[in-house]
């Protein structure tokens, strides 16, 4: 398809093109109580794009990216994926927005009262009410064989190890194959190889299904792998914006001190 | 801070309003299609299963005492005759479904609390419904179904032992035959006996069922939040079941035994 095109030349460019945007943020607030978590945020993403989003602990990285799946109601401001506006959706429209976004959770979330195979299927059954047996277990094999972890599809999470659990959480999120994906700290308490293959898996999600994902991360090599653009968040608001190289030779000390 | 200036009423009300936020939610999901049959055969296997031996066993006691009290008082009068018919028509009325329910408040409410409080703290409720699914038709619908079913039938083996406990107390001291007592039982137990009872039993079965995920449902982040959502789950359901009780006692008292 040509959308293979324009991402390769949208990439290369890095700057925003002709490319159709699918998220679309702009001067987003949220305070809870008297505490303000987002102060104005402004952020485009195309079609197919990796952005990757750095700031420290508790600047509201996690909330912005909740406000898009509308877990979170922002105080202020206009969200819209594919062009509608989130706040203003009904439960309907929210839950057929929801299908086309892939949320990976800090923690991954499990469902721990179900095993492996019955977390990764729980989506199949119930969001995309698939019936044929066979196809749902061939993608489930997929999938986690995906994020190699093809041997403990009949554990309960509880016997599985942090990584690992991040790992099916990562492979439940995508067995949907999601048009959006957001991805919260995706490779944060993983050893150095296994945070590398979850990058490429990134990676390729994006090249294979032209996924437009947004990365959190404080992990510099999934960063350097998986970013077309990045974004920097401190008090509630973007306030660096470019390549990884770009943001590497930053004027700003703020900025390179998370390059060390 | 600004949420500690808030007056008690004025939280009291809006955790009213959530309450019913919260029914309605369930009633909107109970009608929709796609009823999750094996979480709810599921559920109901565990909340069964799991109280069972302790309804029994307390039913068993209560019968028992109950039967070792009444004794010397109905011998007093001369009424010996009687204790199996009062037996039974205490313990069907009142004893059976009370103590049941509040077993399994402290049970039943408090496990569901607990595990709702702890899905919702470690995001499993986020992420499923984030994903598209229902989770309040998968985890809220199955559960106050199932205590809705399963209370009342737990209520019936309590009756029953309750009266096998009062046999075994009877013959403690003097020898009947458990055809005649089971017998003198049955007959003394009416409809205007089984059926207040038996409804009063659905409604603290849905109480139970829907304090429980309420108030794990609604738990706040942190992991002392699942023991809180537990706690008042059990605290809650077991106000609202002496409540309930007495609204239906004097209801079917006007309806019925006047
Ligand atoms: N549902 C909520 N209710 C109240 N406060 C919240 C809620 N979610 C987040 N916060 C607060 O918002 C702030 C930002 O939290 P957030 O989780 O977005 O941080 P973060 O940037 O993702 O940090 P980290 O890198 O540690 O994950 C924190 O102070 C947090 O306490
Ligand atoms: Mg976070």
């Amino acid at each position: 398809m040509e959308e293979t095109d324009k991402h390769i030349e949208h990439k290369s460019k890095s700057s925003a093109s002709k490319a159709e945007t699918v998220i679309h943020i702009k001067g987003l607030k949220k305070s809870f109580g008297s505490k303000i978590v987002l102060k104005n945020i402004n952020l485009d993403v195309t079609r197919g794009e990796n952005v990757v989003v750095l700031g420290k602990s508790g600047q509201g990285k996690s909330v912005a990216i909740q406000c898009i799946v509308g877990m979170l109601t922002p105080d202020h401001g206009s969200l819209t994926v594919f062009g509608d506006e989130v706040t203003d959706m009904n439960e309907r429209q929210l839950k057929e927005l929801r299908i086309k976004i892939g949320f990976l959770f800090q923690g991954g979330a499990l469902y721990d009262s179900m095993t492996v195979r019955e977390n990764l299927e729980f989506p199949l059954t119930r969001v995309l009410k698939l019936k044929d047996q066979d196809e749902i277990d061939q993608r489930v094999e997929e999938v986690l064989d995906g994020v190699g972890l093809l041997d403990a599809i009949d554990k309960m999470p509880s016997d599985l190890s942090g990584g690992m659990r991040k790992r099916v959480g990562l492979a439940r999120t995508l067995i949907v194959k999601p048009e959006i994906m957001l991805y919260d700290e995706p490779t944060t308490g993983l050893d150095p190889i296994t945070s590398r293959e979850i990058s490429e898996l990134i990676l390729e999600m994006q090249k294979k299904y032209k996924t437009t994902s947004i990365i959190i991360t404080h992990d510099m090599e999934c960063a350097r792998i998986t970013a077309d653009r990045m974004v920097v968040m401190n008090e509630g608001e973007f306030v660096a914006e470019g390549s990884f190289e770009e943001l590497k030779k930053s004027k700003e000390q703020f900025v390179r001190s998370f390059f060390n | 801070m600004a949420e500690q200036a808030i007056p008690g009423w004025k939280k009291w009300l809006e955790a009213s309003g959530d309450q019913v936020t919260f029914l309605s939610g369930f009633f909107r999901n109970l009608f929709r299609g796609g009823f999750e049959w094996s979480e709810f055969v599921r559920q109901c296997y565990e909340i069964g299963y799991k109280s069972f031996m302790l309804v029994g066993t307390t039913a068993f006691i209560m019968g028992l005492v109950l039967a070792l009290q009444l004794r010397p008082t109905l011998v007093g009068f001369g009424a010996l005759s009687m204790l199996p018919k009062t037996l039974a028509v205490s313990i069907v009325r009142e004893i059976g479904p009370v103590i049941t329910a509040i077993i399994c408040a402290g049970k039943i409410a408090s496990g569901i609390g607990a595990e709702l409080g702890s899905m919702k703290v470690t995001e499993q409720i986020d992420a499923m419904e984030v994903s598209g699914a229902n989770p309040v038709q998968y985890l809220v619908v199955t559960r106050v179904l199932a205590t809705t079913f399963m209370v009342p039938l737990l209520t019936l083996l309590g009756d029953v032992l309750g009266l096998i406990g009062g046999f075994l107390a009877i013959n403690i001291t003097s020898h009947v035959s458990a055809l005649l007592y089971f017998n003198k039982c049955i007959a003394s137990i009416g409809f205007v006996d089984l059926l207040p009872a038996f409804i009063k039993t659905i409604f603290f079965g849905f109480i139970i069922g829907f304090i429980g995920c309420y108030k794990g449902y609604n738990s706040n982040r942190g992991t002392e939040s699942v023991g809180l959502a537990a706690n008042s789950a059990v605290v809650t359901a077991s106000l609202w079941i002496f409540v309930v009780d007495a609204i239906v006692v004097q209801i079917s008292s006007l309806l019925f035994y006047h």
